[in-house]
């Protein structure tokens, strides 16, 4: 198979997740929307083509690690451990709900295949540190991959993790920038003012690669839905594993990503889709069960 | 005698000997905390992270999901007040086996002031599920507390003074986390109390045996999980029961007598502590008579009780 119909499978399996995360929310009653949206196509790149994993064995020590510092963004991380086999697709329907393994941020002591529990933001980073420094002081190979998004980057102990991060050299750590430049509330636009979403990115005019770099991180920059981009940059990455530097994978991307009416829309970070709406969502995505 | 500080130093150094899991982080502080000592011994073993502590719960923690066994070395006041949502929320809440070794806690921090003077620490950390909350008196039950902590799997808050404390204890004591220890049995006052005011309530006991007063001392080294039962005991057998913490009197190990005692045994109970406001930069002397903790404050105080 060449890479262009690897990617087409890819992109079906993301729309696949994109409609089990906006259903699941759908009937819970509550979740997020926007920030699973953005970080799909990431995610299924990570859990079916970059990260060592075994659904069957997910504590298996030589297993790639993954933290979504972003935990508000877990049913997009659960849509696709479902899909690739780390749980039952019909368990979705548990999210949220009580006594689930699913909780509303992801709960390190109730779903394995997670390696922490996120939600407070700005903490996974140091986690996926910790992991990569104890690698290298156990000698193990494995990478440890850490998805954040740019809203939480405003929370000060990312920075902290940033700084420390290349002093110990740890070429296996990998953090991945959801940079949809959208929050749950965030600034408004000035009159004339256009940015990629209905509120100003946070980090508009700021050089946030060469703030990474002179930290001492190397970047790659991508745009975050593409597969021809993501798979390269995350499989680099994880091939520089040896090297004394972390990598940034800077990942533009949308808010709501997949669907027209979710796309760079502020208010769709936490929104309930209604059955009209799941019908136009089905529809765009491809979903032929759901239009039925 | 030895300062609780140069214990931690020395127990974690042994124990590097012979645990090759154990780690140390730093937050930049490792000649006050000693520290120091584990740097020079196992440097490989020594994780400087630098002023950044809420990064290094988090990197502790992930360290801790390899096997290892990570003491974090810093001051009290940065964990429990700074770094307190990570190890809420990394720490507690997964259960990791994270050692928190919080040194300078309570009032004599070495001349500090209150920016570094914490006496909330107890109140934030027993509030907290999963956490154990251990806080010794002199350097034996310091070094058993520390051993026993390492060996515990899941998550630790060892509440460590600065300085020396007279000795309380010898070689033959025993850390058991589900029992209390009664130093002294008493008829008109029992003092309940903790880390090294402990002491300082023993030589109250023998000030208020002059003044033919029978006072019982409680020490309470574990605060949580604790003998609920061995407390009410304990108090049912004076007529006054009286806590002493180099704490606030809000929520912490008064507040823990009051609820226990509330429930199983109703009885008057009287917090010695500090009292809803700031300490300041002092000698440790001056402190103990500014908030009345001293051996002949307490004595006075419980005759004026008592009378």
């Amino acid at each position: 198979m060449s890479s262009e119909e690897d990617y087409i499978k890819l992109e079906m399996l993301a729309r696949r997740g994109r409609w089990l995360a906006i259903s699941t929310v759908a009937g819970s009653g509550a979740g997020h929307v926007g920030g699973p949206f953005s970080a799909m196509d990431i995610l299924v790149a990570l859990y079916f083509r970059v990260m060592k994993v075994d659904p069957k064995e997910p504590r298996m020590p030589d297993r790639d690690r993954f933290i979504l510092s972003k935990g508000h963004s877990s049913i997009g991380q659960y849509s696709v451990m479902a899909l690739r086999g780390f749980l039952p697709v019909e368990e979705l329907k548990t999210f949220d709900k009580g006594g689930s393994r699913l909780q509303g941020h992801p709960d390190v002591t109730r779903l394995p295949g997670l390696e922490t529990s996120t939600g407070s933001l700005g903490q996974g980073l140091s986690v996926g540190l910790g992991i990569a420094l104890g690698a290298r002081l156990r000698g193990e190979k494995f990478h440890t991959f850490v998805m954040i998004g740019d809203g939480e980057l405003q929370e000060g102990m990312i920075w902290e993790a940033l700084h420390i991060a290349p002093r110990y050299k740890l070429g296996n750590l990998t953090a991945i920038l959801d940079w949809n430049g959208l929050q749950q509330f965030g600034w408004v636009l000035a009159i004339n003012e256009r940015h990629r979403g209905d509120r100003r990115d946070p980090w508009s005019g700021i050089d946030l690669r060469g703030i990474f770099e002179k930290l001492g991180w190397r970047c790659i920059e991508i745009n975050g839905h593409d597969f021809a981009q993501i798979v390269p940059a995350l499989e680099a990455a994880k091939a520089s594993g040896e090297s004394d530097q972390p990598t940034m994978v800077i990942a533009h991307t949308i808010k709501g990503k997949g669907v027209q009416f979710t796309e760079g829309k502020h208010e769709w970070h936490s929104k309930v889709a209604t059955r009209d709406e799941l019908r136009v969502v089905a529809q765009e995505l491809g979903i032929e069960e759901a239009t039925a | 005698m030895k300062a609780l500080r140069d214990v931690f130093g020395d127990t974690l150094v042994d124990l590097g000997k012979t645990n090759p899991n154990v780690l140390v982080l730093d937050a930049d502080l490792a000649n006050s905390t000693k520290a120091d000592k584990f740097a020079v011994a196992h440097p490989d073993r020594f994780l400087e992270m630098g002023i950044a502590e809420q990064n290094f719960v988090g990197v502790a923690v992930g360290l801790a999901s390899l096997g290892f066994v990570p003491w974090l070395s810093s001051f009290t006041v940065f964990f429990t007040h700074r770094a307190i949502d990570p190890i809420r929320m990394l720490v507690a809440q997964t259960h990791a086996n994270v050692k928190i070794g919080a040194a300078y806690a309570g009032l004599m921090t070495g001349l500090t002031g209150k920016t570094h003077q914490d006496v909330q620490d107890i109140a934030i950390m027993r509030a907290m599920p999963d956490m154990t909350v251990l806080a010794p008196a002199d350097a034996v039950e310091g070094e058993a507390l520390i051993r026993w902590a390492t060996e515990f799997e899941g998550p630790v808050y060892l509440r460590l003074a600065r300085d020396a404390a007279p000795d309380l204890f010898d070689k033959n004591y025993r850390f058991n986390p589900a029992k209390t220890i009664t130093l002294r049995e008493g008829t008109d006052v029992l003092m309940i109390s903790t880390g090294p005011q402990t002491v300082r309530c023993v030589e109250a006991a023998d000030l208020l045996a002059k003044e033919k007063l029978s006072a019982g001392v409680l020490h309470i080294p574990s605060i949580k999980p604790v003998n609920k039962d061995e407390i009410v005991s304990a108090a049912e057998k004076a007529r006054l029961v009286v806590t002493v913490e180099e704490h606030t009197i809000y929520g912490g190990l008064g507040g823990l007598v009051a609820e226990v005692l509330s429930e199983a045994s109703p009885r008057k109970v009287v917090r010695f502590g500090i009292e809803d406001r700031w300490g300041e930069s002092a000698p440790n002397d001056y402190l103990l008579e500014q908030f009345q903790m001293s051996a002949p404050r307490l004595s006075e105080r419980i005759q004026k009780l008592v009378a």
